[in-house]
């Protein structure tokens, strides 16, 4: 059996192109007043952290895109991006 | 007989006895059950009630729908039950994939409890059977969450079949299309964000919400497990 190897995630969670962020817009209304003009396209969303045990790094993307798909994002209105690399600290 | 209406209780979930209080006065006979049972047996309609299923934590409904009586509610549904998701539970119903679309934040990020006129757009589901289309109810809402959107073909898809249930005279909270309520394919499954227990008894400043109970139990009473 091969040993298992521990991975670093990072799931980053976005609301889909096309559907209202308010809190996105909201952000983006209030730079102005505080001084910083210029800046557009703001987005709200989660970022997630775990550690997740796997024999390889497919075997722990494949894990992690189904914890993002399932729990993480609602696919009806938000798209995830799942970052996996090997754990930096044992 | 009264039908029997089980109401799902989650931890978190605050509008359970507001529920059953409503059925009971409206004629039927309703009973808790808790998120950790597995069977429905011997209920005539499920009610998920209003609250905060799990803290709503990650997403409203996001945890709730992991419970192990949503498998128990799915089958429920699966064979022609009425099920009713009230507010939190039209959230959960829609994480669980038991209708379609998602409640995002209202537009303008405000919480809002207010009393809103909703109209009923159909008379052949499980919540407005024999409900004149038109019907204009004064309904009382409570939500952060309550902004209904759905993807472009979703929307063409439950205009079509009819599957839009209550629209908002005046939409509060930048519902795609004013939907407040929608219901499955079968039409035996419907969600709105209204509060129709809140409005069931003249006491608590409208009855408006009593047709709708009213029309649950109808439905209730229609299904095999009555008989």
């Amino acid at each position: 059996m091969a040993a298992m190897r521990q991975f670093d995630v990072r799931v980053e969670v976005l609301l889909r192109a096309g559907i209202a962020d308010p809190q996105g817009a909201t952000i983006e209304r209030a730079l102005p007043a505080l001084g910083f003009a210029g800046v557009t396209g703001v987005r709200s969303g989660k970022s997630f952290r775990f550690r997740v045990d796997a024999a390889d790094g497919s075997v722990a993307r494949a894990r992690a895109t189904e914890v993002a798909d399932r729990l993480l994002a609602n696919p009806v209105i938000e798209e995830s991006v799942v970052t996996v690399e090997p754990a930096s600290t044992p | 007989m009264a039908p029997r209406v089980g109401v799902v209780l989650f931890p978190g979930t605050n509008c359970e006895h507001d529920a059953t209080l409503a059925v009971g006065q409206l004629g039927g006979r309703a009973d808790l059950v808790w998120h950790h049972e597995t069977s429905v047996a011997g209920f005539d309609a499920l009610i998920l009630p209003g609250g905060f299923a799990h803290g709503d934590y990650l997403r409203p409904g996001a945890i709730a729908r992991f419970s192990p009586v949503m498998g128990a509610v799915a089958e429920f549904a699966a064979a022609g039950g009425p099920v009713v998701g009230i507010c939190n539970g039209f959230q959960v119903l829609t994480e669980a994939g038991l209708l379609p679309g998602a409640l995002q934040k209202n537009r303008g990020l405000r919480f809002l409890c207010t009393t809103v006129p909703v109209r009923v757009e159909r008379d052949d589901t499980a919540l407005t059977t024999g409900v004149p289309v038109g019907t204009e109810l004064g309904l009382p809402i409570n939500h952060f969450e309550g902004n209904y959107t759905c993807d472009a073909r979703t929307l063409a898809l439950l205009r079509d079949e009819g599957r839009v249930v209550l629209r908002y005279a005046d939409n509060p909270n930048g519902s795609l299309d004013d939907i407040a309520g929608v219901c499955n394919e079968g039409r035996n499954v419907v969600g709105l964000m209204p509060h129709p227990e809140r409005a069931s008894d003249r006491l608590l400043g409208s009855d408006d919400g009593a047709v709708l109970l009213t029309a649950l139990l109808r439905s209730a009473g229609a299904t095999p497990a009555a008989a």
